[in-house]
């Protein structure tokens, strides 16, 4: 089973010096993500699979064994959507928009 | 035959902070006179106002502002409400009503919230800091309550003209890279003294924090984006405006000095400064 993720667009985000801060729209709480869930976030276009993001992006900048890496990175995503940084989906995620001020806001579904 | 309509008389003052003119309207003239009051030095004789708010009075027990305050945007308006006041405003008309008593708090708390909404679609933003101008340059101190905003805004100089000693008013300049502006205010704290209405341009913000000797250091960006987002004010529950608020933290941040400024409570550390 292939997953996928992509950035929510309900998230604002900004690298500041060596750390990527996110806020959530909603609550409007901040997270500092480390250098794991910062690749992940930049990688997450929706389209590429986790797997080739890990293998590609985490295995080769940290020296981890790609199935550790797997499982973390899987764990770590499912970390990120709970907090809703993140979607995940076994199917491509096609881009979003964020809503505007004013329209009603709909709950994110996942494809 | 008697008339049909009595004439209600209608008084109106602009209050103009940040360079932000706003027109209040009522039809009680002891409400008139409690706003002159409470914003003076803030008033201004032109005609012109960006923004337009009538005021209907309630009477008491109409009067709760321990209660939640909510500020949701439905349908084109913004909705304001707290135990003591509800408001509405209408971006687009750029008109607004308020219900409140007549007292100066509920209004200062709307007129609050709408610069926080005005001023984040253009980059800017309300602060928890004490505010001051030095040789020309605006410097913030922002700190949570007991950091020393009263005590930094106390100790300045004769020289500096003080902004503010509990809200600052910050406004990005509109051209590419010109900065920001900091602006005077009527919002005081426990020095419960209004600020100069006066501007210049931002030069530093120190964070502040109370130590056995007065020292300046360095503070990592990321580390002064997450203070000033804890320090900014904003009230609105609203997507798009939470992240406008974020960006204008981060844009200032990576534009502007940002210092932590331990001090003893002393004169001397505005020799630190600027």
């Amino acid at each position: 089973m292939k997953l996928y993720v992509a950035r929510s667009p309900r998230i604002a985000a900004r690298m500041l010096g060596e750390e990527m801060l996110v806020m959530s729209g909603q609550g409007s709480t901040l997270f500092t993500l480390n250098p794991t869930a910062t690749i992940l976030w930049k990688a997450a276009d929706g389209t590429t699979p986790l797997a080739e993001i890990v293998e590609r992006r985490i295995c080769s900048e940290f020296e981890v064994k790609s199935e550790e890496a797997q499982r973390d990175a899987e764990s770590l995503a499912q970390d990120l959507a709970k907090h809703g940084i993140l979607l995940i989906s076994e199917q491509p995620i096609s881009e979003q928009p964020i809503a505007k001020t004013g329209a009603p806001v709909q709950e994110q579904q996942q494809p | 035959m008697p008339g049909l309509a009595t004439q209600v008389e209608r008084y109106s003052v602009v209050i103009a902070i940040g360079g932000v003119p706003v027109r209040v309207n009522t039809t009680d003239s002891d409400f008139l006179e409690i706003l002159q009051n409470r914003y003076a030095g803030f008033v201004s004789d032109e005609g012109r106002a960006e923004y337009d708010f009538d005021v209907e009075l309630t009477v008491p027990p109409f009067c709760d502002p321990d209660a939640d305050l909510s500020v949701t945007y439905r349908s084109g308006r913004w909705l304001l409400q707290r135990g003591d006041f509800h408001a509405e405003w209408e971006p687009v008309t750029r008109r607004g009503s308020i219900h409140q008593t007549a007292n100066p708090y509920s209004i200062d708390a709307v007129l609050r919230i709408v610069h926080t909404l005005v001023l984040a679609r253009q980059g800017g933003f309300l602060l928890h800091s004490a505010s001051a101008i030095r040789n020309g340059k605006a410097f913030l101190f922002a700190g949570v309550s007991g950091a020393g905003k009263t005590t930094i805004s106390r100790l300045a100089p004769a020289d500096a003209t003080l902004l503010t000693d509990e809200i600052s008013y910050v406004r990005k300049q509109p051209e590419q890279d010109a900065g920001y502006i900091a602006y005077g205010t009527p919002f005081t704290g426990e020095l419960a003294k209004l600020g100069e209405n006066a501007s210049a341009p931002v030069a530093a913000l120190y964070l502040l924090a109370q130590g056995p000797e007065n020292r300046i250091e360095p503070v990592a960006a990321a580390d002064a984006g997450r203070e000033l987002l804890a320090n900014m004010l904003f009230f609105a529950e609203d997507q798009e405006m939470v992240h406008c608020a974020f960006q204008a933290a981060c844009d200032f941040v990576h534009r502007v000095p940002v210092h932590r400024l331990t001090f003893v409570p002393d004169a001397r550390v505005w020799e630190l400064i600027g």
